[in-house]
Order: C-alpha cells, then sequence, then structure tokens
C-alpha cells in the first residue's frame, strides 16, 4: 500500500473503496506528516485533529453502512484560512481576527462537508489575502517544500506548501490576483481559479468581491477537476454566482486531448522581465502541446499592460471597504477598551494594531481612490480599463480556444527578497491578473524546473467564462505528455523533506 | 448658539423659505432586505440576526424581491419613472450601529425617479415633485446608557440592536418645495400626511411613525425674497409625527431667519428636533468634505425589473388619492367647498368608513365636522384619535334616524363617547338621554306651559299662530330639552286648534 501521503485523491479513494485503508487512517497519517513536517513548513495556522478523526470516523462509518459516497469521501484537504468553518478558528492570516470561530460554514465548506471530505485544517495566507509571498502573514512565513529558504508564493502559499510537503492531497485555495495559481506554480502543483461566479463566495472572507474566487488545489488534474466538480455550483446566498451546470471538468480531465484545440500564446506576457529558465520550460511545454495536435498561435492582448495598475485600483477600494467592518465591535481584536475611551478611539486603536502594514497601504490606497474627486480618475477609469481587457479577451477567444502563457515571470524567490519593495512583489501577478479582471477561467500547471535555480514552472491556461472544462483538458494532456518524460508528476521531483519528528 | 427666534411672521416677510423632504419607510416585508432574518418589531434585542445582516466576515447580501416589488409600487403610485437596470451601491462610513460599517444603499441609480404627487392645503392643490425612491437597508439601533440626555454625549456607554439592521428601508426624497411662505410647513405637513396614506393603501409598510417605520428628515433654507439663489440649508433629522413636521419647519424658519437678519450665516448641519422643547438643536456639522466614498455594491447584481413585471404591478394600485376625492365627491353630492372643508379636517376616511355604515354622506359630514371635530380640537388630539370611530358615529345616527335621540342628546352621546363612558347605549342610559314621546307627559308640560303664558295663547288666538314657537320652547325647556319636537307641536297644535 505504501505511504498514503504520496498518494492521490484518486488512489485514496481506491484504497478506500476497495477497503485496503480506511478514512481514518489516511487522515491519520496526514496528521502525523503535518506533525513531523510543519514544523519546517509552516503551511499550517490550525491543526483541526480531532474534527479531522471525526470526519473521517463518520465517513468509514457510512461506507461500512454501504452508503453511496461521493469519490472525494473520506479524503484529506487543506483550508485557506480565509474560509469561515462553524466552530474552527478562522483568521484570513490577521491579528484582527486572532481567537474568532465563526459560527457558520462557508457554502464551499458545507459542499466539502457533504462530499465527506475531510477537512485537516486551516492554512497559512498573506493577511486578508494581501499578498504573494505569505511573508505578509501575521503568523510568519511559510516555506516552500522545494527549497525552505524560498516563498511558497501568496497569497494561499499554505494551500499550495501543504500539497508539495505531502500534508494534504488536495486543498483549497481563494484566487483575487493569483492566489492559487502562482504558488501553484511555485510549488510544482495544480491550481485552478474558476470563472468567477462558477465557485460560491459565501463564507469566503472578502478581499476584493469583485474579483475573489475559490477554487481547487491539488498534485494533480484529475484530482483538481474532482475537487472542483465538489465545490462549484449556483449558490443562492451568492448574488454574483452564476446559475448554470457546472462545466465538464472531470470528463475533461480524464480526456486530457488537445487535438484540434485552438492555443493562443499571449504576445504581452513574455520577454523581457521573465526568467529564461521559465520562458525555456514554457515554450517547450507550447511545443509539446503542439506535438500532440493543438493549434498553436500568437496573440495579442494590447490592454494587458494596463492591468495591473487597473487592479491595484479596484482591488484597494473594495477592500478598503470590505475591511472596514473590522472595527472591534462585534467580533476579533478590541484594543483600547478601558471604559474611558469612545467607541471610535476603540477602533482606531484596534484598526492601528491590529493590522499590517501592507492591509494598511492597500486601505489608504483603496480610500483615496474612492474619494470624490478622484473617484472618476481612479476607480471608474480602472473600470474601464477592466473593460478594454474583458475586450481582450473576447477577441482573442474568436481566434482560439484558450490562451496561454507563463503563470509568473520568475519562480519562487528567496525569503524576505521583495518584502521592502512591493511593485517587485505586485509584478508577480502580471499573467494572472487579467483573468480575475475579466471573471474567466485560469489555471497554473506545473511545467518543468528552471535551470537557473532547479526551482517549479507554472503554466498559464486561460480559457472562457463557463468553459473551465477547457482547462483541464490542456493540463491533462501536459501532465500526461509530461510524465511520459519524466516518469511521473513533477512533485516526484521534489527534494525529500527532513522529518523533524 | 447666538440668534434669538424670530416670530414666523417678521421671518417670512423678510424671506421665502425652500424645502426639501426626504422620507424612511420601513417596509413591511416578513424579512430583511439581504437575508432571510424576521422584521418583526418589538423582539428582544439582536434575536433577529445572522450571519448577513450582522456583518460577519464572509457573509454576502441577497435582494429581497418583496422589497423591490415594494419599491416599484411606491416609485409607480408616486408618479415615477422605473429604471430598466440599477445597481446598488455602498455608502461608506464607520459607526458602531452598522455592521459593516457601509450602507447598502443606492446613489446615482435609484429605482425611481423623476415622479410629482399632490397634497391638498386649505383648498388649495400643490404639487410636489418626487426626484427619487430608493431602496436601502436601515441601521442597527443604539441606545446610550448612562447620560443625562440619552445621546451619545455623556452616556457611560451604549447598546446596540441589531434587529433593525437590514430592515428595508425605501427612501423618497423631494426636489426643492417652494410654495407660497407662509404654506409651506403646512405644507410639509401634508405632504408626510398623504405619504402614509398612500403607503398604506399599498400596503407596504405599517407606517408607525412611533415605532419609527416612517421618518421624515426635513431640509430647510430661506433665501431673501425675490432671490433665485439658494440659502444654506439644515437637515433637520428625527421629526416624528406629522404636528412636528410642521413644527420643526417653522421653528427652522424662525430661528434661520434671525440668524441671517442679525448678519450671521446659516451653518450647513445637521439639526435634532426636540418635540418636548419644540426646537432644534446642532448635530454634527455637515460639509462639502462629507465623503461617502459611494461605489457600485460589487457583493449584488443589477436590479433590471422587466416591463411586464413594472406594467403588472401598475395595475394592482389602489385608485390615486387625487382621483379618489373627485369620485367621492361626486358620489356625496358635495359642492367644492364642503369637499374641502372635509379634507382640510383629515374627516376623508372617517367620513368614508361611516358612508360605508349606511350613513348619509351630509349626516357623517356634519358629526365629524361639527362636534367631533370640536372635541379633538378641546383635547388636542387628531380627529381619527377621539377614540370614536365610524362604527359609533353610525349607532348614534340611527338613534337620530328612528327618534330615539335629537341631535341635541346625540351631541351629548358623542360627548359621553369622547369621555370613554362606554357604548351609546350605556351612556343613553346613564345619562338619562332618551327622548320623551310619552304623550301624557307631553300634555302634562302643555298644559304647564299654556298656563305660565296666558299672554302667548293670548296672541296665538288673535290669529297669529307662529307665536305658539315660545310655548313649544317653553315645552321643551320644561322637558330639559329631551322632548320629541315634532309630537310637541303636533299635540300643542291640537290643544290650541289650529
Amino acid at each position: 500500500m505504501g505511504d498514503l501521503t504520496r498518494k492521490t485523491a484518486v488512489e485514496l479513494s481506491e484504497l478506500m473503496t476497495s477497503g485496503e485503508a480506511s478514512s481514518v487512517e489516511i487522515t491519520q497519517a496526514h496528521l502525523d506528516r503535518i506533525g513531523a513536517v510543519d514544523g519546517a513548513v509552516h503551511a499550517f495556522l490550525h491543526v483541526d485533529t480531532e474534527g479531522a478523526l471525526a470526519q473521517a470516523a463518520a465517513v468509514d462509518k457510512k461506507r461500512a453502512a454501504g452508503e453511496k459516497l461521493g469519490p472525494l469521501a473520506g479524503v484529506p484537504l487543506a483550508l485557506k484560512d480565509v474560509l469561515t468553518q462553524d466552530g474552527v478558528p478562522t483568521t484570513a492570516g490577521s491579528k484582527m481576527l486572532e481567537g474568532w470561530k465563526p459560527p457558520y460554514d462557508a457554502t464551499v465548506v458545507q459542499r466539502l462537508k457533504a462530499a465527506g471530505v475531510v477537512i485537516l485544517g486551516k492554512t497559512n495566507m498573506d493577511e486578508f489575502a494581501m499578498g504573494s509571498s505569505t511573508e505578509n502573514s501575521a503568523y510568519g512565513t511559510t516555506h516552500n517544500p522545494w527549497d525552505l529558504n524560498r516563498i511558497p508564493g501568496g497569497s494561499g502559499g499554505g494551500s499550495s506548501a501543504a500539497l508539495a510537503a505531502y500534508e494534504a492531497p488536495l486543498a483549497i485555495g481563494t484566487d483575487t490576483g493569483g492566489s492559487i495559481r502562482q504558488p501553484g506554480a511555485f510549488t510544482g502543483t495544480v491550481g485552478v481559479k474558476p470563472t468567477y461566479g462558477g465557485t460560491s463566495r459565501y463564507g469566503l472572507i472578502a478581499l476584493a468581491s469583485s474579483l475573489d474566487t475559490p477554487g481547487p488545489c491539488a498534485r494533480t488534474t484529475l484530482d483538481a477537476a474532482l475537487l472542483h466538480e465538489v465545490i462549484a455550483g449556483h449558490d443562492k446566498m451568492d448574488s454574483t454566482s452564476i446559475n448554470q451546470p457546472v462545466p465538464a471538468v472531470v470528463d475533461a480531465a480524464r480526456r486530457a486531448d488537445v487535438a484540434g484545440l485552438r492555443i493562443g500564446v499571449v504576445k504581452e506576457l513574455g520577454g523581457e522581465g521573465y526568467q529564461p529558465g521559465v520562458e525555456a520550460r514554457f515554450h517547450e511545454a507550447v511545443e509539446l502541446l503542439t506535438k500532440l495536435g493543438a493549434e498553436v498561435v500568437e496573440v495579442s492582448c494590447p490592454h494587458f499592460q494596463y492591468a495591473l495598475p487597473a487592479y491595484y485600483l479596484i482591488l484597494p477600494s473594495e477592500a478598503s471597504s470590505n475591511l472596514a467592518k473590522f472595527d472591534a465591535m462585534r467580533y476579533g481584536l478590541r484594543v483600547g477598551d478601558d471604559g474611558e475611551n469612545s467607541a471610535e478611539r476603540v477602533m482606531n486603536l484596534t484598526r492601528e494594531a491590529g493590522f499590517g502594514a501592507e492591509v494598511k497601504r492597500r486601505i489608504m490606497l483603496g480610500t483615496h481612490a474612492l474619494s470624490s474627486g478622484y473617484y472618476d480618475a481612479y476607480y471608474g477609469q480602472a473600470q474601464k480599463v477592466r473593460t478594454l481587457i474583458a475586450r481582450d479577451f473576447e477577441k482573442a477567444y474568436e481566434q482560439v480556444d484558450v490562451l496561454v502563457s507563463p503563470a509568473t515571470p520568475t519562480t519562487a524567490f528567496a525569503i524576505g527578497d521583495r518584502v521592502n519593495d512591493p511593485i517587485a512583489m505586485y509584478k508577480n501577478d502580471l499573467c494572472t491578473i487579467p483573468s480575475n479582471l475579466a471573471g474567466n477561467a485560469a489555471a497554473s500547471f506545473p511545467c518543468g524546473l528552471a535551470d537557473e535555480d532547479g526551482m517549479p514552472v507554472g503554466f498559464h491556461v486561460m480559457a472562457p467564462v463557463m468553459r473551465d472544462e477547457l482547462l483541464y483538458q490542456v493540463g491533462g494532456a501536459l501532465e500526461a505528455a509530461l510524465a511520459d518524460q519524466w516518469g511521473g508528476v513533477l512533485m516526484s521531483k521534489a527534494p525529500e523533506l527532513e522529518v523533524t519528528r | 448658539m447666538t440668534a434669538e427666534v424670530f416670530a414666523i411672521e417678521d421671518a417670512l416677510a423678510q424671506y421665502d423659505p425652500v424645502l426639501g423632504l426626504e422620507v424612511h419607510v420601513e417596509l413591511n416585508t416578513k424579512s430583511k432586505m439581504f437575508c432571510g432574518c424576521p422584521t418583526e418589531f418589538g423582539a428582544p434585542p439582536n434575536t433577529q440576526t445572522c450571519p448577513v445582516c450582522l456583518g460577519l466576515p464572509g457573509a454576502l447580501p441577497v435582494v429581497n424581491a418583496k422589497a423591490v416589488e415594494a419599491a416599484i409600487k411606491i416609485g409607480l403610485a408616486l408618479n415615477c419613472e422605473i429604471a430598466e437596470w440599477c445597481r446598488f451601491a455602498r455608502k461608506n462610513y464607520f459607526y458602531p450601529d452598522m455592521p459593516k460599517n457601509f450602507q447598502t444603499s443606492q446613489y446615482d441609480e435609484p429605482i425611481a425617479f423623476n415622479g410629482w404627487t399632490e397634497v391638498v392645503v386649505d383648498g388649495e392643490t400643490y404639487r410636489i415633485e418626487i426626484e427619487r425612491a430608493h431602496m436601502e437597508e436601515d441601521t442597527g439601533k443604539s441606545t446610550h446608557v448612562g447620560g443625562a440626555t440619552g445621546r451619545i454625549h455623556g452616556a457611560s456607554h451604549s447598546l446596540v440592536d441589531y434587529n433593525r439592521a437590514g430592515i428595508p428601508l425605501i427612501e423618497i426624497v423631494t426636489k426643492t418645495i417652494e410654495v407660497a411662505p407662509d404654506k409651506a410647513a403646512a405644507v410639509a405637513k401634508a405632504y408626510v400626511s398623504m405619504l402614509r396614506d398612500l403607503l398604506l393603501a399599498l400596503d407596504v409598510s405599517d407606517v408607525r411613525m412611533d415605532q419609527g417605520s416612517l421618518r421624515c428628515d426635513a431640509n430647510v433654507s430661506l433665501k431673501p425674497h425675490g432671490s433665485t439663489v439658494l440659502g444654506t440649508r439644515t437637515e433637520t433629522k428625527n421629526v416624528n409625527s406629522f404636528r412636528s413636521v410642521e413644527r420643526a419647519v417653522t421653528y427652522e424658519i424662525t430661528r434661520q431667519a434671525a440668524v441671517l437678519a442679525s448678519g450671521g450665516k446659516v451653518l450647513q448641519e445637521t439639526r435634532h428636533w426636540h418635540e418636548d422643547t419644540g426646537v432644534t438643536t446642532s448635530g454634527r456639522e455637515k460639509s462639502d468634505a462629507d465623503d461617502y466614498r459611494y461605489f457600485p455594491e460589487p457583493d449584488l447584481v443589477p436590479v433590471a425589473p422587466s416591463r411586464e413585471w413594472v406594467e403588472e404591478l401598475r395595475a394592482t394600485l389602489p385608485e390615486a388619492p387625487s382621483t379618489r376625492r373627485v369620485r367621492l365627491q361626486e358620489e356625496w353630492g358635495f359642492t367644492d367647498l364642503e369637499m374641502r372643508d372635509v379634507v382640510n379636517g383629515n374627516a376623508l376616511e372617517l367620513v368614508v368608513g361611516t358612508v360605508e355604515l349606511g350613513v348619509t354622506p351630509a349626516a357623517a359630514k356634519k358629526w365629524w365636522l361639527g362636534e367631533l371635530a370640536r372635541a379633538a380640537n378641546e383635547s388636542g388630539v387628531a380627529l381619527g384619535e377621539l377614540g370614536v370611530g365610524a362604527t359609533e358615529v353610525a349607532e348614534v345616527q340611527k338613534l337620530v334616524d328612528s327618534g330615539a335621540l335629537n341631535d341635541k342628546l346625540a351631541r351629548q352621546v358623542f360627548d359621553g363617547l369622547v369621555k370613554g363612558e362606554g357604548t351609546p347605549a350605556q351612556i343613553i342610559e346613564a345619562r338619562g338621554l332618551a327622548l320623551v314621546s310619552d304623550d301624557s307627559a307631553l300634555i302634562e308640560a302643555i298644559d304647564r306651559a299654556i298656563a305660565a303664558n296666558p299672554d302667548v295663547v293670548e296672541k296665538v288666538n288673535s290669529g297669529k299662530p307662529a307665536a305658539a314657537g315660545a310655548l313649544i320652547g317653553a315645552v321643551m325647556k320644561d322637558l330639559r330639552g329631551k322632548g320629541d319636537a315634532a309630537k310637541v307641536r303636533e299635540l300643542l297644535n291640537a290643544k290650541l286648534g289650529i
């Protein structure tokens, strides 16, 4: 049977179906692994040992009783700490919410529970999902399992690192500007940002409401597709949720066929500023897809160059309003409540103490961008850019089925490298942001290691709104072809972590 | 505050008031604007809340379709255009009773806009232009404890009840109202009163001003006679009865006139109305720098009511008040003046109710505008709050019609009703008000009158039958008004042979 933590979700499911392993055994194996390596990786902010084992036991009981279970029943998962889970501490990586236990489940969590997925705990992230490295977490940085001196990406670095460190076979992330895909790329794992509205935001602690999208993370394309299917679909609790059938992602991942598929390489996402090793692996992957029968053309999306500045007006604007609720009145941190200070003063003191520097920076940016007299020049203008970017996508999709680019301009950088240069940090998301602005589906799949540093490179695929299955078609084909070359998925090349216990 | 207050006449002699009224209406939907929590008034604090209306991290709003329906009905009843597509916006400001520290409201895209309505004051019809009616959510309710005034200033702590947070509100905003200066305050009152009737007829709100389900903010500014330049306005909040609307507007006119006449400047500010003392006091200073950083609510999709739905709702609207008045006047056969008296006397609905119970319109009008209006005036309450309803009026009138009471006795019955002495039957019994129509008792009284007034009898006998009226008066006096006058005349005439 081997090491249960090395298995894919599909393999674990088969072991449970055949009776070779129970969910409790599988869950315990992952809890043990977390105990052994998380001191070094720090992927988790909270491990719910008791809750996870109880969920696992419940699934085992149902299976023993002959109940029909979904394909992921009993499989463990790591949940990004930005989603509420009833009674389980949820911080969004901020001191502001230290000790807060939500009284309700996010829709994604409800669906995971309904599918019998076992939630191991909550993963680290940049505070309120603001960052690309987890260095903005109020609870310390997560380390990249490929090289513990490097960042795992962000904001969802904890979820992707948990996969890469074999602490969990599945994870949930949320993607506002690349927070699923960039950590996926940096850790050699699969990260999918579904179509905006394809997965419910109910219970997702909002960063930027018009951009935030929960999505699946896994070590293989098929595992990601299975998780996608569990969490996606219309939710009446989220007005922006799309009331359409979930795209056939699992079928697409299994089919893994790109013959005849038209693939557009985005001209603007490459060249200067891109690490040579990243470009090399990306172009090899494109060639591989051509060999598999895809038609590859170059496509221009001229407005993508304005995506980053527009994003850094829209995101802070929405965030400044979304984060106003953290005022010490009803939950979370409260500072200065000495019986003398006014409510307003307590709010000020709490927000001063509770928010980190990046959060304050973005609140100030957003507050300014929305002020009267500046609104049109900043927020209004950024919305126009957003429309132009969406049109670039529409035009491109008239020519091709999917667009591709590197997921990130570089591989994972060293911890501390960019903390004092916010702009350099923001540029991590150059390739991923356009899809958030346009709301379409996108994903990063592992496509090799950069020659310079031996770190993983992500292959970025972008598909039209509600055509998420195309991502899996491409990702699945690429994964299969590369596995033939490598003799397994890229993760199998990751260095062994030194087990601390 | 330096300035004293001008007499209203002096104020109006120099300045023209310009008004703008913002009325907040709490809808009577079963659930809140953006979540499924109940809206019932008076539940224990914080028992009607959920993650959404508490603004917990991660929670999201969903628009209540019933609230949109009510908003459209209100818009249509106010002759507004209904937006084909409109969005909610966030109004950002920090306050402990705002769970999210922004209010989800509508800003530059209201669901209803460009309407008008009419009110009648002293027989004149005034047209009021409606700028907009938009949807928003109510805030929680703060109670400030430990201070002298119940206001936040001086309080030791505050309690917040979030049951009210998220109750659907419609804010109805007028364009500037410029009418004959001496009518301004009365028009304001009539407008709010008309809105109340309209909202009741639409069945979209309980419109209980005492429970805060109808709240009025009055914007008042003054400009010198003939000037076209608007003055600086104040916004008086917390004006929560029809009478207060009139009083608060009048007070602001007199206060601002005094400020301006002494060379001062009216501050653009929020002011609080004090029902007990009848004055407004300065609240928060409001300047153009007040910045709510409005932007479209990204958690909600646009509201796009189909034209078919709008027309369906239009078809369900009750008759417009102005159309109804014309119809009733015709049905009742009232003159313009009579109808005006009924409307201005706030007796329209009472007369309608009384007529529905079978009383003639003339009789209904007579009681409501006569005896009952006088009683209401004397005790300083509204006609509708006298404790006498259409049922009682119809009951008394039936007794008059049957000859059991005359008008004079009926007035005494109403007096008893107003004083809470019981039902008409109990009052007649207790006060001994039954009409004397027993022949023998009447004949005895007639004999006494004839005996006591030989000179009158002499006049009648000498060919002046009209003089008999004095004898009737004497008989009625003898019977302390309880005689059946017609019967007395008949018996007396027989006795005197005329």
